[in-house]
């Protein structure tokens, strides 16, 4: 590892020191809780939603996710290691075949439903 | 007015804050800052530290510089610069400076050598709009337009902005503010960029149009016989 990877990689430990990040990938369902300031109060709100991409970049890995909000499309990024995010919780397994899901910007209703994924990775050491 | 530093661009990257803002920062590195020679009133008409930054292999110093060093008692150095001082401020010879020679939420300038970008035209060296993309102009898209008036005066005005060569200059970025200090692995962490590709040799000073906290390290940050050293972190 160079110098500024350390670097980077010392700042990871230390965000993550405190929460765990759940395993998800594109076509997950998730629900990211945000910490949000209302004037001088600050509250969690949740943004639940498709995650369509995900960046792995060490410190700078992101992940991007859509709702349809109101009948409008939604996506916002969030950077993965932000402390503005309180917790990340994992609603729903997707079966996909890509890692970008750009193609569900152009899908409504039913044609945008992913299906439900149950078996392959991750999902035996659940059942054992 | 202390002494600056010499430093190693590392690179950029980002920095959280507590707060959960993110700061776009350059890394910079200070490896075995030495100061090699003194300039004095009595035999040079001014007083400022030479300083060395760095590791030079001896069979590629010169014989007169090996002599300088050996004067000094100081390893080969990569890097030297020269740093007007005030005379309270001079400092001995072999001293060594580290990274806690600033210290964090202060302001500093850096000085550096810019990227050069070879021989560039009037779009990218002096932000020129060039010509139209169509209505009858013809290869010149990107070329200048016009250069001046006609017969009277004549002639093109000396400094009309025109190509020519572009960058591998040398540039000071004023007040960047200093967010991490690290002087165990030798970082200092600045808010922006920074003049220069990485790896390049940077100086950084005082800021000269801000007013210097009240608790900098005075004549200078040096290392301590015992080698203690300090982190200090703050929001920028």
């Amino acid at each position: 590892m160079n110098l500024l990877q350390k670097f980077n990689q010392a700042q990871v430990d230390k965000l993550t020191a405190n929460t765990t990040i759940p395993e998800f990938s594109p076509g997950d369902t998730v629900k990211v809780n945000v910490k949000v300031i209302e004037g001088t109060r600050e509250r969690v709100q949740a943004y639940e939603g498709v995650c369509i991409a995900r960046k792995n970049a060490g410190l700078n890995s992101s992940f991007t996710v859509r709702k349809i909000s109101y009948g409008e499309g939604v996506e916002r990024v969030f950077p993965l290691y932000s402390p503005r995010i309180d917790s990340i919780e994992l609603v729903r397994k997707g079966e996909v075949r890509r890692a970008k899901l750009y193609y569900l910007r152009e899908l409504r209703g039913k044609s945008a439903r992913i299906v439900e994924r149950t078996t392959g990775r991750g999902m035996k050491r659940d059942a054992s | 007015m202390r002494s600056g530093l010499i430093a190693q661009k590392v690179g950029m990257t980002r920095v959280f804050t507590d707060e959960g803002e993110h700061v776009p920062v350059t890394v910079l590195k200070i490896d075995n800052c030495q100061v090699v020679a003194l300039r004095t009133e009595e035999t040079d008409g001014y007083t400022a530290v030479q300083l060395g930054v760095g590791t030079a292999k001896v069979k590629n110093v010169t014989k007169p510089m090996r002599g300088h060093y050996a004067k000094a008692k100081v390893e080969p150095k990569r890097k030297l610069a020269e740093f007007r001082v005030s005379p309270e401020a001079l400092l001995e010879v072999g001293a060594e400076l580290t990274a806690a020679h600033f210290v964090a939420g202060q302001f500093v300038d850096v000085t550096g050598t810019s990227i050069g970008k070879g021989f560039a035209g009037g779009m990218k060296r002096w932000n020129f709009g060039g010509l139209r993309a169509t209505h009858g102009v013809s290869v010149s898209h990107r070329s200048l337009g016009s250069t001046g008036n006609r017969q009277d005066p004549g002639k093109t005005f000396k400094n009309k902005k025109m190509a020519g060569h572009l960058g591998a200059e040398r540039v000071t970025t004023l007040n960047l503010k200093v967010v991490q200090v690290d002087s165990d692995q030798g970082l200092i962490v600045l808010k922006g960029a920074v003049p220069g590709a990485e790896g390049g040799y940077v100086l950084i000073r005082d800021a000269v149009k801000r007013k210097a906290p009240a608790d900098l390290p005075f004549p200078a940050g040096l290392r301590a016989a015992g080698s203690a050293t300090v982190s200090q972190e703050t929001a920028p």
